[in-house]
């Protein structure tokens, strides 16, 4: 009788009725991600589990649990949770600025001694459930309203100027950007995204002034790759070679010369994609991209199928999150957008950025288990 | 659930708008991929292959250089060198402290080290000394283990056994200059070394051999990985000079002591040249290591020219051995028959102007054989008269001088032998007949090197036949100058008549055996006699004054005023088979006094040793230690 209780709408549900409801596909679909990622990282380090691959692993086995947990809370509670979450992470992301240790001249970590933690992952999940829970109960006839829009605006300002100043432009741009499609999908109108864009695009000169050396750098070499091709440019060229040599069917598991001889950079992180589309070619390139599409729908049809607005945006929210990394990511790896230094979901090695995004996953799986919960427009204060 | 509604409609909207979005971005990622890897592949592939290949050149060993026996004269030597890779030795200067308990270690060579480690990349080994003694070698070998980072090598590098010996005919090695690069990426390895000068020059592309390569697998810091692949490349080969080792060894002992003088010692029936020596010599190993400005400018500026090969870079008046091409000169025009006679006043008066023999009180009547026996300078003035200087010039170029002789050396200079029309060419002015009379006797501008000398001197004993001296016996397989000159096709003949020929044999027979100038340094061992022809020839003019006054002796003259000494010799007189020439530069004495005896001793040597029998006088080997085989 517990799916005639869920079509009715009603909210209790026991354990195993939850775990039941677990789509246990998209969980395999994550598994068989993650298990690439390990792969690649066992080929990053020359055929070693060490130093990457069995720390990810290790990582992936908590991610799991998190996903998994994650996914039986109800939906209710996390929008409850929504706002402690984001301030939280906010608060975090601010403490980086002040006692963060350095990586590569980017201040994004915060050294918990167990763990390295970095915030601006965490931010890009909490950012997602903040607005969702915002949007919520935000009527037609609310969402025109200037003094509407403002509130949320500065939810999504406030994280994006933090993580400039550390800097890490690839998190601002993908804050902004599921920011805006979060808005969006609110029904925000569209004159004044075009309204936004034009002032965005006026202030261009002014950010430009803003910006730290290294990334007007990458931004000049993304240009003009050939300008400087031992320098910054040599990222990109190295990648495009790896990955241009890769050909059709690649040179093979741990035969890519590339990645092994030390031409391509940071391959177990952000150039991950590069290494494997060299090793597998453009058949292992597209089967990844394939299962990250797989994975993207999914993430689709479980935002269609809710029937609640919270649930709605914050899976779609995710969603989108998740097809910025891939894209961002890809993208930059192939030259066709700037260095921004943004990891390849799941499979890029990184504790923080593999964990958020598990639970962000979870979240997704969570609105599926509760797609049929109805939230009242005031939300969820009166209990559940 | 009207509000739910309607954002479930809006939201379905919209979502199908980002979706639509979302197609469009990922359609250009598998655009991008198609053309990455499927449209530019091959070009990436090459440039993939570019960065991780990395071709090195294996320099081959460089080719000997043996004497005639097969004793090596220029060989390349292990060099033991120690190197250190910084990055293996962690603490540098602890290591280097270390190091230097071991071997002594200067100061400079420490701080060499430190500023190359800075400036190199931390795998690149960097040598710390050169040129090890084995004892030092193995001292470093053995404590290997205590000194990390610390590697031994053994390199090669040229070595010339018996030093200023063979220097100027062997030549030496030295790094390319700039101009010497052609392109060749081999002679750009610091290690290499290319031939400058000599043997090592003419016959360098053979001995060189041709450059191995190996390819290697390099990471992106340029550390090699592995090798994927080695060509071995061809190794140089050996050349074969004609010298006889142990008679070169005689004839630079017997002419050590003179300041500036060269001699040479030929085969008039092949043109193989069997000694060659000019002092004073230099030390070639010198050169491989890199000589440093002063010791370049000293030897460069030396005015005894150490680095120059005088038996070919020398030229000389020839004096009286120009003679022997006067005589036959006259013989062959018909100018003069062989018992053509003169009398000789002790002088000669052409116009107002006297020119004196060199016995003031003359020699009375003279036929030919009485004129080259005693080389009197009335007789040749007046010979050259009859002859005149075009028919003179005519026959010495038939002998070989006045141009180069073509011997595979380097450093070799034509000498001068003038004609009337050289002097309109050169000075503008007409011949004048005192200037025949003045080459009569190998005087005024008569120029020659003492090789053509020997060459002149050997076209005359070996019947008249056009031999071509030259340093190598076995030339390198392939090496296309030499190759027909190895084939043993029997020189042409000058065309010079026998009976004028033996008119010359039985003059210089005499000259030495018959109570000539050269009388006191006949060979008196049956057998071995030989036939010579003196020389002394000025350096300045006899003032008029001197000859009225006191003739002032050499002594009295600074040495570079001083007279040459020359003496051109062959032997036995019955058969000649060894042909050699000798000049001393400013002697004093002149030719008979001063070279006959060193010609004397040497055509001894030369019969006793007999080289040109085939076999080595006295075994050789192990005189040089042999090249260890790497």
């Amino acid at each position: 009788m517990a799916s005639l209780g869920r079509m009715r709408g009603e909210v209790r549900m026991s354990l195993a009725e939850k775990l039941w409801q677990v789509n246990w596909s998209m969980v395999l679909l994550v598994t068989l991600l993650c298990g690439i990622g390990f792969s690649m990282l066992y080929s990053a380090a020359n055929g070693s589990w060490d130093p990457w691959a069995m720390r990810q692993l290790v990582r992936f086995g908590i991610g799991l649990l998190l996903m998994i947990g994650a996914a039986l809370v109800d939906i209710r509670h996390w929008m409850r949770l929504a706002y402690p979450i984001y301030f939280a992470a906010l608060a975090l992301l601010a403490a980086v600025d002040v006692v963060g240790a350095d990586a590569m001249g980017a201040q994004r970590w915060l050294d918990l001694k167990v763990i390295q933690l970095q915030p601006s992952e965490i931010m890009k999940v909490a950012l997602v459930l903040a607005l969702a829970r915002y949007f919520h109960g935000i009527g037609p006839e609310q969402i025109g309203r200037i003094t509407v829009i403002l509130a949320p605006l500065l939810l999504v300002v406030a994280p994006v100027l933090l993580v400039l100043k550390q800097p890490d432009l690839g998190t601002a741009i993908v804050l902004l950007a599921s920011g805006g499609a979060l808005f969006f999908l609110a029904g925000v109108r569209l004159w004044k995204f075009a309204a936004v864009l034009v002032l965005g695009l006026s202030a261009v000169p002014l950010g430009w002034h803003f910006l730290h050396g290294y990334q007007k750098a990458r931004i000049l070499t993304f240009l003009d790759p050939e300008r400087d091709p031992l320098g910054t440019g040599y990222h990109i060229l190295q990648s495009k070679i790896a990955l241009g040599s890769g050909g059709i069917l690649g040179k093979g598991f741990l035969e890519g010369t590339q990645s092994h001889l030390n031409f391509l950079p940071e391959k177990a992180t952000d150039f991950v994609f590069t290494m494997l589309a060299e090793e597998f070619g453009i058949i292992g390139g597209l089967a990844l991209l394939s299962l990250y599409v797989l994975l993207i729908i999914y993430g689709i049809a479980v935002a269609l199928s809710a029937r609640n607005q919270f649930g709605r945006l914050v899976a779609m929210g995710i969603t989108i999150t998740f097809f910025l990394y891939v894209f961002v990511n890809i993208a930059m790896v192939m030259g066709l957008i700037p260095v921004v230094g943004v990891p390849l979901p799941l499979v890029s090695y990184g504790g923080t950025a593999l964990l958020s995004i598990l639970f962000a996953l979870g979240l997704v799986l969570s609105v599926y288990v509760h797609r049929d919960v109805r939230i009242g427009r005031r939300g969820v204060e009166g209990g559940l | 659930m009207q509000l739910d509604q309607f954002q479930s409609k809006q939201f379905g909207r919209r979502a199908a708008i980002i979706v639509g979005g979302q197609v469009v971005l990922l359609s250009a990622l598998v655009a991008r991929m198609y053309y990455l890897q499927v449209l530019q592949s091959e070009k990436y592939q090459t440039l993939a292959e570019d960065n991780r290949i990395n071709l090195r050149l294996l320099p081959p060993p460089r080719g000997r250089i043996l004497d005639r026996f097969g004793v090596p004269v220029a060989l390349n030597r292990q060099n033991y060198r120690v190197v250190i890779v910084p990055e293996d030795a962690g603490d540098l200067a602890a290591t280097l402290d270390r190091l230097a308990r071991v071997i002594p270690l200067a100061d400079a060579e420490r701080r060499r080290v430190l500023r190359d480690a800075e400036r190199k990349r931390a795998f690149v080994p960097i040598t710390v000394r050169e040129n090890l003694s084995w004892e030092e070698f193995a001292r470093v070998e053995v404590n290997t283990p205590d000194l990390s980072g610390v590697r031994t090598e053994v390199g090669r590098s040229r070595f010339y056994p018996y030093g200023p010996t063979f220097a100027h005919m062997v030549g030496y090695v030295a790094v390319a200059s700039d101009k010497e690069l052609d392109g060749d990426p081999l002679l750009e390895l610091p290690d290499f070394r290319i031939g400058k000068a000599g043997v090592e020059k003419v016959y360098d592309l053979a001995l060189r051999g041709s450059a191995g390569t190996s390819q290697v697998e390099v990471n992106a810091r340029g550390r090699v990985i592995r090798e994927l692949a080695r060509d071995e490349g061809d190794p140089g080969k050996d050349v074969t000079l004609s010298v006889d080792f142990g008679l070169q060894q005689f004839l630079t002992q017997r002419i050590a002591n003179e300041r500036s003088a060269a001699a040479v010692l030929m085969d008039p029936h092949t043109g193989e040249v069997l000694a060659m020596a000019s002092t004073p010599s230099f030390e070639p190993n010198e050169f491989n290591e890199g000589l440093s400005s002063t010791r370049w400018q000293a030897l460069t500026g030396d005015p005894l020219s150490p680095l120059t090969n005088k038996t070919i870079g020398g030229t000389f008046p020839p004096g009286s051995t120009f003679k022997v091409a006067v005589a036959l000169a006259a013989l062959e025009s018909g100018a003069a028959t062989p018992s053509t006679t003169v009398n000789c006043p002790g002088y000669l008066e052409l116009g107002d102007t006297r020119f004196h023999c060199w016995k003031p009180s003359g020699h009375g009547l003279l036929d030919m054989h009485g004129g080259i026996k005693n080389s009197c300078d009335v007789y040749f003035y007046e010979t050259a008269r009859r002859t005149g200087v075009d028919r003179i010039a005519d026959m010495a170029r038939r002998l070989g001088m006045g141009q180069l002789t073509g011997i595979d050396l380097t450093g070799e200079r034509p000498g001068l032998i003038p004609t009337r029309a050289w002097k309109r060419a050169t000075l503008g002015q007409a011949w004048t007949q005192g200037e025949t009379l003045v080459t009569g006797i190998g005087q005024g501008f008569v120029l020659t090197t003492p090789l053509q000398l020997a060459l002149m001197l050997s076209r005359v004993v070996n019947g008249g036949k056009a031999v071509v001296p030259r340093i190598v016996r076995k030339p390198p397989e392939g090496d296309l100058i030499q190759a027909s000159l190895a084939e043993g096709e029997p020189p042409p003949s000058l065309g010079i008549s026998d009976a004028s020929l033996q008119v010359l044999l039985s003059g210089m027979n005499a000259v030495v055996n018959e109570g000539g100038t050269a009388h006191g340094a006949r060979i008196t061992q049956p057998g071995m006699e030989m036939g010579g022809k003196s020389g002394t020839s000025q350096v300045r003019r006899i003032t008029n004054a001197e000859r009225e006054h006191k003739r002032r002796g050499p002594e009295d003259r600074p040495w570079r005023e001083r007279d040459n000494a020359l003496f051109i010799a062959y032997a036995p007189v019955q058969a000649p088979r060894y042909v050699c020439s000798i000049v001393i530069e400013h002697s004093g004495a002149g030719g008979s006094a001063a070279a006959a005896p060193i010609a004397h001793d040497l055509l001894i040597e030369a019969q006793t040793r007999d080289p040109l029998s085939g076999k080595p006088h006295e075994p050789v080997a192990g005189r040089v230690k042999p090249e260890v085989p790497s």
